[in-house]
C-alpha cells in the first residue's frame, strides 16, 4: 500500500499545500469570500483583477452557460487600486493562520500604468501579482490585449517587475495568439517569475428567438469543459519553451482534468468554473480525485509526472 | 441544471396595485417555493425574480426602473427569456409555520404558503408595507386559508407599524415550528435577531445585487453584518436565497 501521495508544490520560494489555485475573477471580491475559497481547499487563492480606477463593469447578462462551457462578461468590476489594497490586506490578516498564499491580480491600459498600479498593490505584501494582459472583454476601454503581442507583454512585464521590487509576478497570457510560446519566452526575458495560461477564449453565444448575442457585452470568455484542450495546448507549448512554473489554468473541473495540466507541464492548476459545475466542494473534490489516481498509478509526487505526456 | 435562457410566453398579466403586476406564463417550471429566476429582456436587460408560481411559472413584478417598466409593457402571447430555476429555496419543517412578508418579498411567500397547506400545516402570514396600496396578495392568502395580520408604516391598514411588530406578538404567543421570511434586508436583520432571541428556527430569503447568477462573479455576497449566523462568503444567488438556521 502506497503512502498518501504528496501533493505540495513550490512557485518559486512559495510554498503551496496542494496545486489547485483559485482563478482570478471567480470568488475573489472579498476577503471573506477568498478566505472560504482558501477553507474549501484551495493551494493558494488570487484576488479579482484591480486596475487603477473602480468599474462597475458590463450591464447583465454577464454570464451563461452552453453546451460546452461557460461564457462571461462581467467586465473587469473592480473597486480601484487603492480599494483593493485594504480588501488584500484584510484578506492577508483573514489567511495569516492558514497559510495559504494569496495573489493579487493587476490590470491596465498602459504599461506605465501597469506599473503604477503593481506598485499600489504591492503596498498590500500578496504573496504573489498576477499580471492580467488577456482579459478578453474589456477591448474598447483597453485596446487589444497586450498578451496579444511579445513586445508589448515584455513592456508590461518591465513594468511591473520594475514597480514591485521583490514580489513575485506570474503574466497571465491569452490562448488566441499565434505563437504562445514566444509570448512565453518574451514575458519570461521581461523578468516574469511565472506564467498562468490561459485566460479565457473569446466566444460569442447568439439566441436566436432574441436574434441578438446573449450576453450585453456581445462577446465574452468562454470557460469550462470546452477551454481544457485549448489549455492543454497551450501550457504544453509554454513548458516547451521556457523554464519558470505555469499554473496551467482552463477547464480544470476534476482530479483528471487537473493531472492531465500537470501532465502537460504545469505547476500549479488554476480552478474556477468548477465552483459551478462541482459546488461549493469542488476544491476537496478535484483534490481526492487527484490523490485517487496518483495511488492507483503508484505516483509519490506530482514532480514525478510533470510534463511526461509531452515529452518526447 | 443548465444556466442558458428558454423562452416563455406570457398567458396573462393582472394589476395587483399602482405599481405591481403578476404575469403568468404558458408554461410549468421543476422548482422550490424560495428558488429564482433570472429574466432577460434581449436590448433591455437581465434581472433575478423570486419564483411566485411555479405551475404556471408566474412572476410579481413590481415597476421599479427600466427593466421591471419593460415587463409591465408585456402583452399576452408575448416572449420573456428565463434562466432557471436557480438557487435553494425554503424547506418546511413541522406543523405550524409563521410566513413573513415585506412589500414585494410576499412573492416567495406565495408557493410557499400554498405547499404548507397542502402538507396540513398551519400558515400564519404576516405581511408588511409603507401603506395598505402597498400591500400584496392578501386576499389570495387569506381565501386559501392563511391566517393574515398586516401592518402598514402610515396605519393605513393592520397595526401601525413593522411587520417585525407582529411577527414577535405571535412569536411571544403561540407554538411555531418555523419562521419563513422575505423582504429587505433590515427587516430580514430583524427578524434573525427574534428568531434567536425567541429560539425558533428560521429561514430567511435575501435579496442582494445579482450579476451572474451561478455563484461564479461573487456579486451577491450576504454579509454578516446582516446576520451574524450567516456563514463568510455567503452568496445570495448559490447558497441562497433562502439562508436556514439552524
Amino acid at each position: 500500500m502506497s503512502k498518501d501521495p504528496d501533493l505540495s508544490i513550490n512557485i518559486g520560494k512559495l510554498k503551496l499545500h496542494n496545486p489547485l489555485v483559485l482563478a482570478s475573477g471567480v470568488l475573489g471580491t472579498s476577503a471573506s469570500l477568498l478566505y472560504r475559497a482558501a477553507r474549501s481547499g484551495a493551494g493558494a487563492v488570487t484576488a479579482k483583477s484591480c486596475g487603477p480606477e473602480a468599474r462597475a463593469g458590463h450591464p447583465n447578462p454577464v454570464m451563461v452557460e452552453w453546451e460546452g462551457g461557460l461564457l462571461n462578461a462581467i467586465g473587469l468590476t473592480n473597486p480601484g487600486a487603492k480599494e483593493e489594497v485594504a480588501l488584500l490586506k484584510e484578506t492577508k490578516r483573514q489567511l495569516a493562520a492558514t497559510g495559504i498564499p494569496l495573489f493579487a491580480s493587476i490590470f491596465a491600459g498602459t504599461p506605465e500604468e501597469f506599473g503604477l498600479v503593481a506598485g499600489i498593490i504591492a503596498e498590500a505584501d500578496p504573496d504573489l501579482i498576477e499580471v492580467n494582459i488577456s482579459c478578453p472583454n474589456v477591448r474598447g476601454d483597453f485596446g487589444t490585449p497586450f498578451a496579444a503581442d511579445e513586445h508589448s507583454a515584455a513592456l508590461v512585464t518591465r513594468a511591473v517587475k520594475e514597480a514591485v521590487g521583490i514580489t513575485p509576478i506570474a503574466v497571465k497570457l491569452a490562448p488566441n495568439v499565434p505563437n504562445i510560446g514566444r509570448i512565453a519566452a518574451a514575458v519570461v526575458n521581461a523578468g516574469a517569475d511565472a506564467i498562468t495560461a490561459i485566460n479565457t477564449m473569446p466566444g460569442m453565444v447568439i439566441d436566436a428567438e432574441a436574434c441578438q448575442p446573449v450576453l450585453t457585452n456581445r462577446t465574452g470568455g468562454i470557460s469550462g469543459p470546452a477551454l481544457k484542450p485549448i489549455a492543454l495546448r497551450c501550457v504544453a507549448e509554454i513548458a516547451k519553451t521556457v523554464d519558470v512554473p505555469i499554473i496551467g489554468t482552463g477547464g480544470v473541473i476534476t482530479g483528471m482534468d487537473a493531472i492531465e495540466m500537470i501532465l502537460a507541464g504545469a505547476k500549479a492548476v488554476g480552478v474556477g468554473s468548477a465552483y459551478w459545475y462541482r459546488g461549493p466542494e469542488a476544491f476537496r473534490l478535484i483534490i481526492e480525485e487527484m490523490k485517487a489516481f496518483m495511488i492507483d498509478h503508484d505516483i509519490q509526487s506530482l514532480e514525478d509526472i510533470r510534463g511526461k505526456a509531452v515529452r518526447r | 441544471m443548465k444556466a442558458d435562457f428558454f423562452t416563455v410566453k406570457i398567458k396573462r398579466t393582472v394589476k395587483l396595485n399602482h405599481r405591481t403586476i403578476w404575469v403568468e406564463m404558458n408554461q410549468t417550471l421543476d422548482a422550490q417555493p424560495g428558488q429564482f429566476v433570472m429574466a432577460w429582456l434581449p436590448g433591455v436587460g437581465e434581472r433575478p425574480f423570486s419564483i411566485a408560481g411555479s405551475a404556471p411559472l408566474c412572476l410579481l413584478v413590481v415597476d421599479v426602473g427600466p427593466f421591471s417598466q419593460a415587463i409591465h409593457q408585456l402583452k399576452p402571447g408575448d416572449t420573456l427569456w428565463i434562466k432557471g430555476p436557480l438557487g435553494h429555496g425554503f424547506s418546511l419543517l413541522g406543523d405550524a409555520a409563521i410566513l413573513a412578508g415585506g412589500g414585494y418579498g410576499a412573492a416567495p411567500l406565495w408557493p410557499l404558503a400554498q405547499l404548507a397547506l397542502s402538507q396540513g400545516m398551519n400558515v400564519q402570514v404576516c405581511l408588511g408595507a409603507r401603506s395598505k396600496a402597498d400591500l400584496l396578495l392578501c386576499d389570495a392568502f387569506e381565501e386559501i386559508g392563511c391566517e393574515l395580520t398586516l401592518a402598514t408604516e402610515d396605519g393605513s391598514a393592520g397595526e401601525t407599524g413593522l411587520v417585525t411588530g407582529v411577527v414577535e406578538k405571535i412569536l411571544k404567543s403561540k407554538k411555531i415550528d418555523g419562521l419563513y421570511a422575505c423582504g429587505p434586508t433590515g427587516m430580514l436583520t430583524a427578524l434573525a435577531s427574534l428568531a434567536k432571541t425567541y429560539n425558533f428556527p428560521y429561514q430567511l430569503s435575501w435579496e442582494a445585487l445579482m450579476r451572474c447568477g451561478m455563484g461564479l462573479c461573487g456579486s451577491c455576497e450576504v454579509p454578516q453584518t446582516c446576520d451574524p449566523a450567516l456563514p463568510p462568503g455567503w452568496l445570495a444567488c448559490f447558497d441562497g436565497p433562502v439562508f436556514r438556521y439552524p
